[in-house]
């Protein structure tokens, strides 16, 4: 018989963390396996694979895949190959949409979260109506958008001639127009999910320092700047970052909304490299791309993880 | 019973004295006209909530109706038209597309609750040679950006001959770093001593797994589980490549081949994202707190 007593339990405290003798590898590579057999084949061995086949001609029409070495890679660095330009191009259009979207994504928020951290009634109802349009899959959104921006029928292009205001702006086909409905689109779409995050760090702000900051006279400008802000840095620099490379990864509302028009100035390297993939077959050099894509979203990471490290101290 | 009191002084005193509770009502905040506080508030919900019951309304218009009056909500005349179109259609089996979003989701899900459970007990509780390896390993690929896997995903499931499968969509995608991360936190939350009792009456790791630790587990199960859920039903780039033939498709692709099949048929469309949204939505209301939550807390552990 063993009864959980109040002293049993405080004498445990102290040993429950230490490693005890006995370790149970056997057992808890058995726990494990089931993970681990998903994980290394279709994570941890596609993330060696792709590279290999980055290093090949990699079409499957083709009866064999040539070994060519770094050639894939040399070409997106040559101009006028078959893939740099494209790819480039549509590098642009995703460094364009993320340098325009993530100010908003973490402005926005933080201002809904100023609001929400307000005390008021009905706080959790407004918090889950910010959030909601997050948990729609980017299809929905999509097709939603497009009919409502639609620069012939779309309801945007209506109201805002009863307001008086042109009615007649190419929400969906020109630039760039496209690009302020692709931003606004994904601020409607994902503002509730950063709001929500910023929120729970406006919390964890100790209050006391903003009383302090009453009895030095303080404004609200001044605290929100020598307090609030100092206080939300480390969940800042998870949210840009998780936001800078939400952004990158932009593929849905162009796909649906834009279909990448006019030309190609909005396909993202996503929409690229997925199209040259799997629909024209160049499998060796869209890999390459992703890798690139990687390596810079790796750059921008570690950049942006020092800037802000910095910034505390 | 003393050795606990001394206990709770001594924790009392090391203890930082609380900060009073409601202490954050500086007189500033307090003067603030609220009124106006509330008025931005319905005006932002205002917005994000009008464009949904404008395509909620819209999806009982007439073809000619959306077209020519998108700035009147109200339907004229109401019509089921569009839903009775889909629901017919042989070239875009909604209905199907339905069934089959239901079943792929529910299936990774029940794939991920297991797999990741399991895993996690082992990563939060046992003691093993490669745990850091491992654990590392995983956290690592969370910072790997999805399109990575893409092609050699796409060629692993080609052989398997899974293309154009339901084990498409659901076995590659169950490989869930966030789902054992997620789990492992809330295991390791749990007290130690839950488990040294058992493990002193005989109980094995797989009995203390089942009896005690999923168990105590169900709130962190259930809100995976609807994460997991949505994670799928929403699941957009990868069905649209892997998914070949009409009548296996899931709904999120199908929408984007709704929207080439009827593209001025406005109407039709909508009461397509109709069906795909309206059970989001269900879940959403219904574990609204839940997936709020477990996304407010993500920022404050990474």
């Amino acid at each position: 018989m063993v009864s959980i007593t109040p002293t049993a339990l405080g004498a445990r405290d102290r040993v429950s963390r230490a490693p005890r003798g006995a370790r149970r590898t056997g057992t808890a590579y058995l726990f494990l396996a089931p993970f681990l057999v998903l994980f290394c084949v279709f994570v941890l061995a596609p993330c060696v694979y792709g590279l290999w086949i980055s290093l090949h001609n990699w079409n499957p029409l083709l009866p064999n895949q040539p070994f060519i070495g770094l050639k894939n890679y040399i070409d997106l660095f040559t101009p006028g190959t078959l893939t740099s330009g494209n790819f480039w191009e549509s590098m642009l259009a995703t460094g364009i949409f993320t340098v325009a979207s993530v100010p908003f994504l973490i402005v926005i928020p933080i201002g809904l979260a100023q609001l929400l951290n307000r005390r008021i009634a009905g706080g959790t109802v407004f918090r889950a109506v910010f959030f909601a349009p997050y948990v729609l899959g980017v299809a929905v959104i999509g097709v939603i958008w497009k009919y409502l921006l639609d620069p012939q029928v779309g309801v945007v292009n209506h109201v805002l001639g009863m307001l008086g205001l042109p009615a007649n702006t190419p929400w969906t086909v020109d630039v760039p127009w496209a690009w302020v409905s692709l931003v606004g689109v994904t601020v409607w779409w994902t503002m509730g999910f950063n709001t929500v995050i910023l929120l729970a760090g406006l919390k964890g702000i100790n209050a006391e320092l903003y009383d302090a900051a009453s009895v030095d006279g303080a404004g609200a400008a001044r605290k929100f700047f020598s307090v609030t802000l100092p206080g939300l840095r480390p969940v800042m620099t998870f949210v840009t970052t998780l936001t800078i490379l939400a952004s990158a990864n932009m593929f849905g509302q162009s796909y649906i909304i834009t279909g990448g028009h006019p030309g190609n100035q909005t396909r993202t390297a996503i929409m690229y490299i997925s199209d040259e993939g799997l629909s024209q077959n160049q499998m060796g050099a869209a890999s390459a791309m992703s890798y690139i894509l990687f390596a810079i979203l790796a750059v921008i990471s570690i950049i942006n993880f020092r800037l802000q490290r910095d910034t505390t101290k | 019973m003393s050795t606990v009191s001394t206990r709770d002084e001594r924790t009392a005193a090391a203890l930082p004295p609380r900060p009073p509770v409601g202490g954050r009502t500086s007189a500033l905040r307090r003067s603030a006209p609220k009124i106006w506080l509330y008025v931005s508030l319905v005006v932002i919900s205002l917005v994000i909530i009008l464009p949904l019951i404008w395509i909620f309304l819209t999806s009982f218009k007439t073809d000619f109706d959306a077209i020519n009056s998108p700035q009147n909500p109200i339907p004229n005349p109401f019509t089921l038209n569009a839903y009775q179109t889909l629901l017919s259609s042989g070239q875009q089996p909604i209905f199907r597309w339905f069934l089959n979003s239901v079943a792929a989701a529910a299936l990774q899900t029940v794939i991920i609750l297991v797999t990741a459970s399991a895993g996690a007990y082992a990563l939060a509780r046992l003691e093993f040679r490669g745990k850091r390896i491992v654990f590392g390993a995983i956290i690592a690929t969370l910072l790997v950006p999805p399109v990575i896997f893409l092609i050699p995903n796409y060629l692993i499931v080609q052989n398997l001959g899974w293309l154009d499968t339901i084990w498409a969509i659901t076995i590659p995608g169950a490989a869930s770093a966030f789902g054992i991360f997620f789990l492992r936190q809330f295991f390791i939350s749990l007290p130690m001593e839950i488990e040294e009792a058992a493990r002193m009456d005989g109980a094995g790791d797989f009995r203390i797994f089942w009896q005690i630790i999923l168990p105590l587990s169900k709130p962190a199960l259930a809100t995976l589980a609807v994460l997991s859920f949505l994670n799928n039903w929403n699941d957009f780039l990868w069905p649209v490549y892997v998914l070949l033939s009409p009548e296996n498709l899931t709904l999120q692709p199908g929408l984007s081949i709704l929207q080439g099949a009827y593209s001025t048929h406005f109407g039709i469309v909508m009461a397509g994202a109709v069906i795909a949204a309206v059970p989001v939505l269900i879940i959403f209301t219904l574990a609204q707190r839940q997936i709020v939550d477990s996304v407010a807390s993500s920022g404050l552990k990474g």
